[in-house]
């Protein structure tokens, strides 16, 4: 075991921070410093530059797009989007959908999908949970089926993040309704525009419009675009929940939270001290960064584990778990910060609104994304089902 | 998650003690694993909990044929030492796999404060004091007691009033040093005391390696609730040589406060395998018990609280790895860094060992079980070289300014 510099890895770490600096949209910065929404042409933005570049899509395989990065390099690459405070690309297609395609998927789906996910041409979403199949996916009601060459789709899906935009989503949905509940279930890849599919939008507690309701009715959908055998998408849903667990660790962006904390609390004045000298918010700061480096160091030793051969296992419910808990902390301490200044409304600017709004910038932004957050304890598994899995599948009870 | 060959960089680019460019290796060298499997081998056959309980009742409190097996049937106490004292060449890793292990069976040996704190400190120093020292600790001949603290420093390892006045060529110990592991059982103290200054200053303190049998010792010998020995020790006009002070006269806070980072990082490993015990144990229990007509691991609330007790393992054991790789960077930072891992630990070995006892209900608070006992040395090292509460302080004075 080392702690030491490699000097290899320090010149890759120069040439992705200066493409970062000279390469990020100026605009999309600016939108973020005054803490506006995100339109689906701000994530673009930056995705086609990644795009252009072939650095897209790190943990892929190279024969599909991937850079063929060293893990180290990956993790570097990570640190530096954090640390330059970089939107995150989407996770449907690059992360989820895209693994499960070029692992299950045949050639021809292979060729067909991959390509749109790398470009940014193709937007993804997700249809798994319904109103009655949250926790327990498995019940899943929306129902494929077979007529022909396609398959006839009924049902609804919820909580599909950002689906307003997107072109193609990947289902669940059952098509033998007679087998146990994880053995009828298909993977299905449907196209958005296909009659029959409407969206409609779930307002969260923040104000955003990020979630919406998907009602699909006699939705056709050829058999081609299935993934993996008939009745097997669990299979490829499993695959797909654990590489999402990892990547939810969040570190590096939950490193940049917690100095966008100090920073605040350097500037809040709380009486005649910053509020960073008032003891009870300190330690509480200081407890946040303890825990993450405790997550990061877990993560690291995970990844190592990885590296040597072992998938991400059920311990990367771990991760999710902590991970999921410090993205809370980081904004909930973040609205304790602002004071008083959690609470004014801010819808944005609206056109030709000159006047600045009310409160410090970091203010205004600070009490929806709270309320926002409380969706990592939630999404991907709730936290109680991670405390399942690491029961049953780590403990063995 | 062991055993396991790559290297993975982190960088982070802001501001605290803990941001620098590393690399990561989580890889045991075949030597490590050899003394890990060794000594867990040797203590699954020696340290049985009847066979610990013996000893403990035992004369003296301990079986010395244990150290002297370690020395000279394993070469184990001299694993973390230099081939040209005669140890294998290792250092900090090897000392917490063996302080991990020594957790996993509760073992009372002087491993912390002759080999980790003694030789810690003579590796610090060098010289022809530790020539002649650390080959006797590594044949097991040598058991070092370090009397450090005081009734009133609590934490603050300046806050000494024991005083060395300089006597011609020596010096002259008057004071009392509180709560010394080991000593009843010590060869040689390893003694901090004042040369010049006061009340916690930095200057003026001196550190001392002196026979235990001087005259003008005074001992007060007690067993402890976690199974060793210690002592109260009085220095009454104690005439020691002046080949007794290890470094610099007036100089010697800084290197007591790298070997106690050293040994805090230590405690924390054998926490780690001391909570580790606590959770398999409960788990076994819970297994095995039955309540409402089934095995209690069935309830989802005890499960979930395992769950909880896993997690705090295992990130035990990635913090005591980051302070365990971070203790030989620039001080204040690995300060910053063992500070973290302690409170993290200190605050883990608390949840583990409450939760192991609850999750067993009544059993769990009788002498009968081995579970209390863990649960006895994991209350222990919660505060043992500084509270979760002193940590986190010294952690914030570090890294979190105005």
């Amino acid at each position: 075991m080392q702690l030491e510099f490699s000097p290899e890895e320090i010149a890759f770490q120069q040439e992705v921070r200066t493409f970062i600096a000279e390469n990020y949209p100026e605009n999309l910065r600016s939108v973020q410093d005054e803490g506006h929404d995100l339109s689906k042409e701000d994530f673009l933005s930056w995705h086609r530059i990644l795009a252009k570049k072939g650095w897209i899509a790190p943990a892929w395989p190279v024969e599909y797009g991937g850079t063929g990065w060293t893990a180290t390099q990956r993790f570097i690459w990570s640190e530096e989007l954090a640390a330059a405070d970089c939107v995150g690309t989407m996770p449907f297609g690059l992360s989820m959908v895209g693994p499960v395609i070029y692992t299950f998927g045949t050639p021809e789906q292979k060729a067909r999908f991959l390509p749109g996910i790398l470009s940014g041409d193709d937007w993804w979403c997700q249809g798994y949970s319904e109103p009655g199949a949250g926790s327990d996916l498995a019940s899943l009601r929306t129902k494929a089926v077979r007529d022909g060459d396609d398959y006839v789709v009924n049902g609804q899906k919820t909580w599909t993040t950002m689906a307003q935009y997107a072109d193609w989503g990947f289902f669940l949905v059952r098509t033998d309704s007679d087998a146990k509940a994880q053995e009828g279930i298909s993977f299905l890849l449907i196209d958005m525009k296909t009659p029959g599919v409407t969206v409609r939008p779930i307002i969260t507690l923040g104000g955003e419009h990020e979630v919406n309701e998907v009602w699909l009715e006699d939705v056709r959908v050829p058999v081609a675009n299935r993934i993996y055998e008939e009745n097997k998408g669990w299979t490829c849903a499993k695959f797909l929940l654990a590489h999402e667990r990892t990547g939810i660790a969040a570190v590096a962006r939950s490193k940049r939270g917690v100095e966008k904390i100090k920073s605040i609390a350097r500037t809040e004045q709380d009486g005649d001290r910053p509020l960073i000298a008032n003891p009870f918010f300190k330690r509480k700061i200081s407890e946040l960064e303890i825990d993450l480096t405790a997550l990061e160091f877990t993560e690291l030793r995970s990844l190592a584990g990885e590296a040597a051969g072992k998938g991400p296992g059920p311990e990367s419910s771990l991760l999710k778990i902590k991970g999921s808990e410090i993205q809370q902390r980081i904004t909930e301490l973040a609205l304790e910060a602002v004071g008083h200044y959690g609470a004014p409304y801010f819808r944005g600017f609206g056109e030709g609104d000159n006047e600045h709004p009310i409160g410090p910038d970091y203010a205004h932004r600070a009490a929806p994304t709270y309320f926002n957050t409380r969706k990592t304890t939630i999404y991907g598994g709730s936290n109680e089902i991670q405390r399942n899995i690491i029961a049953k599948m780590v403990l063995g009870i | 998650m062991r055993n396991v060959d790559i290297k993975m960089l982190k960088h982070v680019q802001h501001d605290g003690p803990l941001d620098r460019i590393i690399i990561m290796d989580f890889s045991y060298t075949e030597t490590q694993d050899m003394i890990r499997e060794t000594l867990s081998r040797f203590l699954a056959d020696t340290y049985d909990f009847d066979s610990r309980n013996k000893m403990i009742a035992s004369g003296s409190g301990r079986d010395p044929g244990i150290w002297k097996a370690l020395a000279q049937d394993l070469g184990m106490l001299g694993a973390s030492f230099s081939e040209e004292h005669g140890g294998l060449g290792g250092g900090h890793l090897e000392n917490a796999l063996i302080m991990e292990e020594l957790g996993k069976v509760i073992a009372i040996e002087p491993y912390l404060q002759t080999v980790v704190l003694g030789g810690g400190t003579l590796k610090a120093v060098g010289g022809a004091i530790a020539d002649a020292v650390i080959p006797e600790i590594i044949g097991g001949n040598v058991i070092i007691a370090f009397a450090y603290a005081e009734p009133q420093g609590r934490y603050n390892l300046a806050n000494i009033r024991t005083t060395a006045k300089k006597d011609g060529a020596g010096y002259v110990l008057n004071g009392h040093k509180g709560v010394v592991y080991a000593a009843p059982w010590a060869t040689h103290l390893l003694v901090s005391a004042r040369t010049g200054g006061s009340g916690s200053e930095a200057n003026g303190v001196s550190l001392f390696l002196i026979d235990a049998n001087t005259a003008g010792i005074v001992r007060r010998d007690y067993p402890t609730v976690d199974g060793f020995q210690a002592s109260e020790v009085y220095f009454e006009n104690v005439a020691i040589p002046g080949d007794a002070l290890l470094g610099d006269e007036g100089a010697g806070l800084p290197l007591i406060e790298r070997i106690v980072d050293e040994a805090t990082v230590a405690v924390c490993a054998e926490a780690c395998g001391v909570t580790a015990k606590l959770h398999s144990g409960t788990l076994e229990y819970a297994r095995q018990r039955n309540q409402f007509g089934q095995p209690i691991s069935r309830f989802q609330v005890l499960q979930h609280r395992m769950v909880d007790m896993f997690m705090e393992v295992e990130q035990s054991k990635s913090m005591t790895t980051m302070a365990t790789l971070k203790l030989d960077l620039p001080a204040a930072e690995r300060m910053a860094a063992v500070s973290a891992c302690k409170a993290k630990v200190s605050r883990a070995a608390k949840f583990v060992g409450q939760s192991a006892i609850q999750t067993h209900g009544g059993i769990g608070i009788t002498q009968e079980l081995a579970i209390g006992h863990f649960f006895k040395r994991a209350t222990m090292i919660e505060s043992q070289f500084g509270s979760a509460d002193h940590h986190y302080e010294r952690f914030e004075r570090l890294t979190l300014a105005d």
